[in-house]
């Protein structure tokens, strides 16, 4: 009996002191995000050189962009990371305002596994009827046509999409609405669809590249990063001025030099820009406006607001080596302006 | 405890002792049934829109809101079946090889034991190893066979899921083949039975239904599994048209889909792990009673 | 009459024959895992493997320190939930054989263990992350310790079941009151059989990934607060398995070789423990 009294005891006194620390902890901030796959290696890079000069950590978890909405819905992280703008549904579900910043932007590139790595060149069609389960065969004469110089073996084609709900599927999806009729009214845009049958279904950027990257004849869609550190192959695109677009940051750039509103609600698939590649997109970080919710101290909150200001800021410094394109001035002043306007009982964090 | 007129110390921690101990067994009953509340409360937003139509439903869509778990239905029973049809064997011949051919000696604890490593090696270690060597096995099959060579699908998970449930029934099927009357075996013996012939006239009759809900009990195992078949069953939210197929069972689409999920898709998702629980409920209770009843019989017959 | 007898014979032993193969065709799969965790895992671990914390997505170098120390921080927050209740549960069961309440938990004991991991997963999300609105090694660990419960009541009840009757009826003639005799006596008489059923619970939920995925939610820094989330090999494992560099999943071997070790450890201690300890009756 005094055993098990002792032990339900010391279990108690665990839990108050982990109660307790939470308070006397609160100089070792550690804040929680949760979502996009997308920009991934770089909020990993980014935190853990914050963490290095600022002494907070950030721990950032790729469940998806559908998956960090949701949580910051639930209210369970600090703030969430995705590739799509929340819609209205998702807006009118989170109860409060929530604001978007871009922190960086990137290119959805189009990964294969054939033998001998050929670079390939895609029409938009050809993607379309890729990702639709239409042509089947590598050996495919409408591929053969986009791509005079390769020799295309005769494997059979293994489509890999996201088995979770993902921006990266988003911006694909967009994309391919915006340039296939036919994609357009089967298979429509969003974070997750209802493709073909047949196809394999992965969870994150990383999941998709692991699995296109061993199995031959394979093909997904990935964010560059993904495929330039496995050395997997990507294909160019033909944009909207008929040009063959490789992915680069340039690419990249030059889709995102557009004016951009202020709540930083814009696409940039199927771009106008002559050297812009078509598949590009801004990824963002959500949180609530007022960010006193749910017992969040002013400490958290701030802690959370001051992080945010660097990541658009000083922080941009780490975006290109990892192959992303930084945010224009436009856009960094932008975010600067939302991350001010954040308040803690009505009163804005930042002066 | 018998109570006194006047309650001495000891009298009073005596019957807060017993409290204690109902406390905690009642606590015991609570937390399951407080689990089987919770699914079913939380599954209720589901159950009202989708009804029993959810079991028959063959679209899972989360744009248009309409749920079925038909496909993942077929996903786990296929997977569960494939796999209990290909470690029966493999199964039945440990438990005779320990239970019957090599009670004791090195050899069968050599096996005994290296069984019992096999089923303490963690679910997801089975996936990261179904990832790297059964994936590119199965692939050149799948080339040999002329189907999509995706490495994953439906015979990939069934595979490690044969492997992963093999130990947990053979030890089951130890157990109800040592449990078989020795009289009974010897009296066969001395009219000059041969070993299989006793096995197959004597042992495997008294002890079949002890192997069949061994039986039973793995497939609960095999239905429930998570892990490794999420990491080898290829996601896939359609029904499978072939054993190749890629699909997706319903543990396997909880844990892709229950993080993300909101308003119906997470009822919906809950609802299923409901279903989940409601099954392997049903497996460990019926293959529990049946191998209890085994085991009293056997030991009236020795007294 | 001869001829039949051959072919029995015959029979007989190539049936047993079949009986072998099949027996140890079966631990051609453990072989082959052992061999690959060993092979692609015992070249990673070195003092850095085990003592850093991951590196950014994509650079090299980096281990499993926090992965280690949520590992074991979970197993210690498990166990201090299920092992108390778990052997209280057990007493209960072994004192009162017979009975609608006894026959109910033992039921639910059942259930319980045959309830799929996910499930507990979800149902911890439910009654801890999303009230108090974070993901938790808390949560994780009661996950945990809903899966290790059954094993250690059902293990307690047999322990205890075993212990001879008259060691109780000494004592209570010796005036020792009721409780005192189930704490003094038969719960220490018992204690190999107890201790084995926890190491053994414990390592069953060593490896356990699918209740922590959407609880402990991983971390890729340091954590000792229960309240925030926490890594944990089995998580870490699954997490670099599916990714696609290379260095990863030899990390991903590195993590499993680990893993393995402390289950077959946890194991063999298990089997030590109720051999050795034993009191012979």
């Amino acid at each position: 009996m005094l055993k098990a009294c002792s032990v339900l005891i010391i279990a108690f006194v665990i839990l108050c002191s982990a109660f307790a620390g939470d308070r006397v902890l609160a100089a070792d901030q550690e804040l929680l995000g949760a979502g996009a796959t997308f920009p991934q290696p770089l909020y990993s890079k980014m935190f853990d050189a914050y963490n290095n000069q600022y002494k907070v950590k950030v721990n950032y978890q790729g469940i998806g962009s559908g998956g960090g909405i949701n949580q910051l819905i639930k209210k369970t992280v600090d703030f969430g990371g995705t590739d799509a703008f929340m819609t209205e549904n998702e807006l009118k579900e989170a109860g409060a305002q929530v604001l978007h910043i871009p922190t960086c932007l990137g290119a959805v590139v189009v990964t294969y596994n054939l033998p001998g790595n050929p670079k390939l060149n895609f029409t938009p069609d050809l993607i379309a009827d890729i990702f639709m389960s239409k042509i089947t065969k590598w050996g495919d004469p409408r591929i053969a046509a986009v791509n005079p110089n390769v020799k295309l073996p005769d494997l059979p084609i293994i489509v890999v999409n996201r088995a979770d709900g993902s921006g990266t599927t988003y911006i694909f999806s967009e994309y391919l609405t915006k340039v296939s009729a036919e994609w357009k009214e089967k298979i429509g845009t969003g974070k997750s669809l209802k493709w073909p049958a047949g196809q394999i279904g992965q969870k994150g950027n990383p999941g998709v590249a692991g699995y296109v990257k061993q199995t031959p004849g394979a093909v997904g869609y990935v964010e560059l990063l993904y495929a330039l550190q496995n050395k997997m192959a990507f294909g160019n695109v033909k944009n909207k001025s008929g040009k063959i677009i490789e992915p680069t940051i340039k690419a990249v750039s030059a889709a995102a030099n557009i004016r951009i509103p202020d709540d930083t609600n814009v696409s940039l698939t199927d771009t106008d820009a002559a050297d812009g590649y078509p598949i590009s997109s801004f990824t963002w970080l959500i949180f609530y406006k007022e960010q006193n919710y749910g017992n969040r101290n002013a400490e958290r909150a701030e802690a959370l607001a001051k992080m945010l200001l660097w990541m658009v800021t000083d922080g941009q410094k780490y975006v290109e080596p990892l192959q992303y394109a930084p945010l224009s001035k436009e856009a960094a002043a932008k975010s600067v302006k939302l991350i001010r306007s954040v308040t803690y009982n009505g009163k804005p964090i930042l002066k | 405890m018998k109570k006194d007129e006047r309650q001495s110390g000891t009298d009073r921690s005596e019957a807060r002792f017993a409290k204690i101990l109902a406390i905690s067994a009642v606590l015991i009953a609570c937390l399951l049934f407080a689990i089987a509340l919770t699914l079913f409360i939380q599954s209720l937003p589901a159950i009202k829109t989708f009804g029993i139509g959810f079991f028959v439903g063959k679209t899972w869509d989360s744009a248009s809101e309409q749920f079925g778990a038909l496909p993942f239905l077929a996903g786990t029973l296929l997977t569960s079946f494939l796999a209990l049809i290909i470690s029966i064997p493999f199964s039945i011949a440990i438990s005779i090889f320990l239970g019957e051919y090599f009670k004791e000696g090195a050899a069968s604890t050599f096996l005994r034991s290296s069984v019992e490593v096999l089923a303490g090696i963690p679910s997801v270690i089975y996936g990261l190893w179904g990832l790297f060597l059964l994936m590119p096995m199965v692939r050149v099959i799948e080339t040999k066979l002329g189907v999509p060579p995706h490495g994953v699908g439906i015979f990939t998970s069934a595979l490690i899921l044969a492997i992963m449930v093999i130990p947990f029934s053979a030890s089951i099927g130890r157990e109800v083949i040592t449990l078989v009357p020795s009289d009974l075996k010897e009296a066969a013996y001395s009219l000059g039975a041969t070993r299989f012939e006793v096995l197959k006239n004597i042992i495997i009759p008294y002890a079949r239904s002890g192997i069949i809900a061994g039986i039973l009990l793995s497939l609960g195992r095999a239905i429930g599994e998570t892990m490794a078949v999420t990491m080898l069953i290829g996601n896939s939210n359609f029904i499978p048209t072939s054993i190749f197929s890629p699909a997706n069972t319903m543990a396997s689409v909880i844990a892709n889909e229950f993080a993300e999920a909101t308003g119906l898709v997470s009822s919906s998702l809950i609802y299923i792990a409901l279903v989940l629980f409601l099954v392997t409920m049903l497996v460990n209770i019926i293959g529990n009673y049946v191998i209890q009843k085994i085991s009293i019989e056997a030991s009236k017959e020795v007294t | 009459m001869e001829g039949h007898v051959r072919a029995r014979l015959v029979k007989n032993h190539i049936f047993k024959g079949i009986v072998m193969l099949f027996a140890f065709i079966s631990l051609l799969p453990l072989l082959l895992i052992l061999y690959y965790i060993t092979k692609n895992g015992i070249s990673v671990i070195n003092w850095d493997f085990l003592t850093h914390l991951p590196r950014p997505i994509g650079e090299a170098g980096g281990g499993v320190f926090n992965a280690i120390t949520g590992t074991i921080m979970l197993i210690v927050l498990s166990c201090v939930f299920s092992i108390p209740f778990g052997i209280i549960a057990g007493i209960y069961l072994s004192e009162n054989k017979e009975g609608k309440l006894s026959s109910l938990v033992r039921l639910c004991v059942i259930v319980l263990q045959g309830t799929p991991s996910i499930v507990i997963g979800i149902i911890a999300y439910v009654w801890i992350v999303a009230p108090l609105r974070t993901f938790s090694a808390l949560s994780g660990g009661i996950a945990l310790s809903i899966m290790m419960l059954p094993v250690i009541i059902k293990t307690t009840e047999e322990t205890l079941k075993l212990i001879p009757y008259h060691l109780k009826e000494a004592s209570l003639a010796l005036g020792v009151p009721y409780h005192k005799t189930i704490l003094k006596v038969i719960l220490p008489s018992g204690l190999s059989g107890i201790l084995t059923g926890i190491l053994l619970s414990v390592a069953r939920i060593t490896g356990e990934t699918a209740p922590l995925l959407f609880t402990a939610f991983g971390n890729q820094f340091m954590n000792w607060n229960i309240l925030k989330p926490i890594d944990s090999l089995p998580y870490r494992i699954f997490y670099y398995a599916m990714s696609p560099y290379p260095e990863w999943h030899t990390f991903a071997w590195g993590a499993s070789f680990i893993l393995v070790v402390l289950t077959l450890a946890l194991n063999l201690i298990a089997r030590g423990v109720s051999i050795k300890w034993k009191i012979q009756f």
